[in-house]
C-alpha cells in the first residue's frame, strides 16, 4: 500500500526539511493520505486507542517516578505520599493504575477483533506476531509495575510469579535466585523490577513502531476480509479514520476517567493497601484481573512444570495461529461455523477468568480443567478442522460492492413513502 | 609468495574464523558481568546465619523467624503429632526424600530424618511452599500439619507434602544445636 507519495509541501520551510530528511513526508503518507478501507467499523478503532493509552501510561509513569522511592522500607509510603501530598498526585497515580487496566481492556478487544476478522492471515502474519510480542511485553511490564507499590498483593504476586521459573528442570532454583538477587523477593528484586518497568515501555514503543510499519506495508484488513482492489475501496486516513478514532477514543475515555475519578480502586485489591510482609501470605492471593484466565490455566494442571508450560503455551499458541487456521476466508462474517466457535472461545476465556478469581477448591478445579482443555482444543484441533470442513458464504467481489449492497438493503427503510 | 591474482584462500578463511571467535569470546566476557550482577550480592550472602532460643516455645506452639528473607517455621510438636508422622508409610508419600540439608542427600523422608535425633519434638523447616513460594498456615489442612492457601497444598506434621500441587517436602535448612535449647540456622 506504500504507493507513490502524494506529499507536496507548499511551505518553503517544510520543503527545505523534506529535501534533507523526509520526515514530514513519512508523517503525511502515514497519517494523512494513507488509504484505509472505507468499511472499517468501530472495532478497528482500538489500535488508535491503544496508542494513546501507551503514551498516557508513559507520561504518567515518568511523573510518578519523580516522587516514588524504589526501596522496601520506603516504596509503600512513597506511593501514599504521592496520593496524599503531591500536587495532583492523587489523580496521576490513579490515572496510571486504572490506565493499566484500561490498556488491557483495549488490547483484549483489539486481539479479539483480530481473531474474529482473521487479521492474522497472509500476508499479515508478521504484523500479528509482532502484536503477540507486544502483548507479552505489556504483561511483563504490568506485572513488574504492580510490584512497585510494595503492598501485600504486590509482594506475594511477585513471589508466586517469579517462582514459576523454579519449575524449570535442573536450573530452576538458580534462575529464581538470579531473578530475585537473593533468597526471596526483597530489595534487590524491587529495584530491578523498577528499572525494567521503566525500560520495557520504551521497548514496547519500538515494537509498536514495527507493528505499525508492518501494518502500513500490507495495508489494513477490514470486516469483509476482501483485499482493497481499487481507490474506490479506500478513504484517506485523515480526516475519515482520524475522526472516527477520535470519537471512539472520547467514548472510551468517558468510561476510563469515570473509573479514575469515581472508582479508582474498583479493579484492584484492597489487601494491597497493607504493606508487604514476607512472613505472612494473604488468605486469598489473585493476580490483577487481566491475568486471571492465564492464572486459571496454570492452576488447572496438577503438575507444577506442566502447569507453567500450559500457561505460557496458552499465549505462545497465538504465534502459530496464522498456520493453525486453514481457512482461505478471513472474516468470520462469511464463516458460519467459525463464527460460533469464536464466540464459544470468548465465553470459554471469560469462564477461565472467573475460575482464576476463585480459590482452587471443589468444582472450580473441574470447571477450570474443562475450560483449559477447550481453550487448547479450539486452537489446536477445531481451527485446523473447521477451515477444511466448513463451506463459507460467498464473498463480495470488492469492499465497495459490500458497502453498496449494505446500503441498498437499508434504502427502503430510509426513504419514507412520498 | 601469494599474489593478488591468487589469494591464499585457506589463510583468509582462517583469519575470518579467528576474528569471529575472538569477537564471540569478547561478547561472552562482556555478558558475564552484566548477567552475574543480578545474582545475590555479598551483603545478601553475608546475612546467612541466625541463632534462635527454643526454650520459650511451649508444646504445641510454633514460631516463625526470618532467615535469608524467608520465614523459618519452628514447631514444638506434641506427642500425638510425632506419632502421626512416624506412622506414615514412606511409600505413600508423594516425595519420599527427606529434603533435609543436615542428612545425606537422598535420605528417606522418615520422621527422624526430618528432625535431629533425640530432639524430635522440634521441627525446623522453611515456611516456603515448594509449589510457588507462599507461606503455609500451621494447624491447617487434612494432615494436621500445614496448608498453603495459595494453591491448596497439604503438608503433614513432619512438613511432608501429602496432597496438592507442591512437588517436594518443605525443605529443612542447615542448622545445628549450640546448646540444649539453642540452635544456629545457616
Amino acid at each position: 500500500m506504500s504507493g507513490h507519495s502524494t506529499y507536496n509541501p507548499t511551505n518553503p520551510v517544510m520543503k527545505w526539511v523534506d529535501d534533507r530528511l523526509p520526515l514530514p513526508r513519512l508523517m503525511y503518507d502515514s497519517f494523512v493520505s494513507y488509504p484505509v478501507p472505507r468499511n472499517l467499523n468501530y472495532w478497528y478503532t482500538f489500535g488508535g486507542i491503544l496508542m494513546i493509552m501507551m503514551v498516557s501510561q508513559i507520561i504518567t509513569g515518568i511523573v510518578l517516578v519523580m516522587h516514588y522511592t524504589p526501596h522496601v522500607d520506603m516504596a509503600f509510603d512513597s506511593v501514599e505520599h504521592i496520593r496524599r501530598n503531591v500536587n495532583f498526585g492523587n489523580v496521576l497515580q490513579k490515572w496510571h493504575a486504572v490506565g493499566a487496566s484500561f490498556f488491557f481492556i483495549a488490547v483484549y478487544i483489539h486481539i479479539a477483533r483480530g481473531m474474529y476478522y482473521g487479521s492474522y492471515k497472509a500476508p499479515r502474519e508478521i504484523l500479528w506476531m509482532l502484536g503477540v510480542a507486544i502483548f507479552l511485553i505489556m504483561m511483563a511490564t504490568g506485572f513488574m509495575g504492580y510490584v512497585l507499590p510494595w503492598g501485600q498483593m504486590s509482594f506475594w504476586g511477585a513471589k508466586v510469579i517469579t517462582n514459576l521459573f523454579s519449575a524449570v528442570p535442573f536450573f530452576g532454583e538458580a534462575i529464581v535466585t538470579w531473578l530475585w538477587g537473593g533468597f526471596s523477593v526483597d530489595n534487590a528484586t524491587l529495584q530491578r523490577f523498577f528499572s525494567l518497568h521503566y525500560l520495557l515501555p520504551f521497548v514496547l514503543v519500538g515494537v509498536v513502531i514495527l507493528h505499525v510499519w508492518a501494518l502500513h506495508v500490507t495495508g489494513q484488513g477490514n470486516p469483509t476480509g476482501v483485499e482493497v482492489k481499487s481507490g474506490q475501496d479506500t478513504l484517506a486516513f485523515t480526516p475519515f479514520a482520524t475522526v472516527k478514532d477520535a470519537f471512539a477514543l472520547s467514548v472510551f475515555f468517558i468510561v476510563f476517567t469515570a473509573f479514575v475519578f469515581f472508582a479508582p480502586d474498583y479493579l484492584g485489591h484492597s489487601i494491597n493497601y497493607e504493606e508487604a510482609n514476607p512472613l505472612v501470605t494473604p488468605e486469598h492471593i489473585v493476580p490483577e484481573w487481566y491475568y486471571l484466565p492465564f492464572y486459571a490455566i496454570l492452576r488447572a494442571v496438577p503438575d507444577k512444570l506442566l502447569g507453567v508450560v500450559a500457561m505460557f503455551g496458552s499465549i505462545l499458541v497465538w504465534f502459530i495461529l496464522p498456520w493453525l487456521d486453514t481457512s482461505k476466508v478471513r472474516s468470520a462474517t462469511y464463516r458460519p461455523i467459525f463464527k460460533q466457535l469464536f464466540w464459544l472461545l470468548m465465553i470459554d476465556f471469560f469462564i477461565l477468568g472467573v475460575v482464576g478469581a476463585n480459590p482452587p477448591e471443589g468444582w472450580w478445579i473441574t470447571v477450570g480443567q474443562i475450560a483449559t482443555v477447550y481453550y487448547f482444543a479450539h486452537f489446536l484441533i477445531l481451527l485446523p478442522l473447521v477451515g477444511l470442513l466448513e463451506t463459507p458464504k460467498p464473498l463480495p467481489s470488492s469492499i465497495s460492492d459490500a458497502v453498496l449492497a449494505k446500503n441498498a438493503d437499508k434504502q427502503p427503510a430510509a426513504q419514507p413513502a412520498e | 609468495m601469494s599474489t593478488a591474482e591468487a589469494p591464499d584462500e585457506d589463510r583468509r578463511d582462517f583469519l575470518y574464523i579467528a576474528t569471529g571467535a575472538v569477537g564471540a569470546v569478547g561478547a561472552a566476557a562482556l555478558a558475564i558481568p552484566l548477567i552475574d550482577q543480578m545474582n545475590p550480592s555479598a551483603s545478601v550472602l553475608a546475612l546467612a546465619s541466625i541463632e534462635v532460643d527454643l526454650s520459650p516455645i511451649e508444646v504445641g506452639q510454633s514460631i516463625t523467624v526470618k532467615w535469608r528473607g524467608n520465614p523459618v517455621i519452628i514447631r514444638h510438636r506434641t506427642a500425638k503429632e510425632i506419632e502421626e508422622a512416624k506412622a506414615v508409610n514412606i511409600a505413600d508419600l508423594p516425595d519420599p526424600i527427606a529434603r533435609n540439608a543436615n542428612v545425606a542427600d537422598g535420605s528417606e523422608a522418615t520422621d527422624v530424618n526430618r528432625v535431629v535425633d533425640g530432639k524430635e519434638q522440634y521441627l525446623v523447616q522453611m515456611g516456603v511452599c515448594t509449589h510457588l513460594g507462599c507461606v503455609p498456615i500451621g494447624n491447617e489442612g487434612e494432615y494436621d500439619g500445614w496448608f498453603c492457601p495459595c494453591h491448596g497444598s497439604h503438608y503433614d506434621t513432619a512438613g511432608r507434602i501429602r496432597k496438592g500441587p507442591a512437588p517436594e517436602n518443605l525443605p529443612v535448612p542447615e542448622y545445628k544445636y549450640l546448646s540444649d535449647a539453642k540452635i544456629q540456622i545457616g
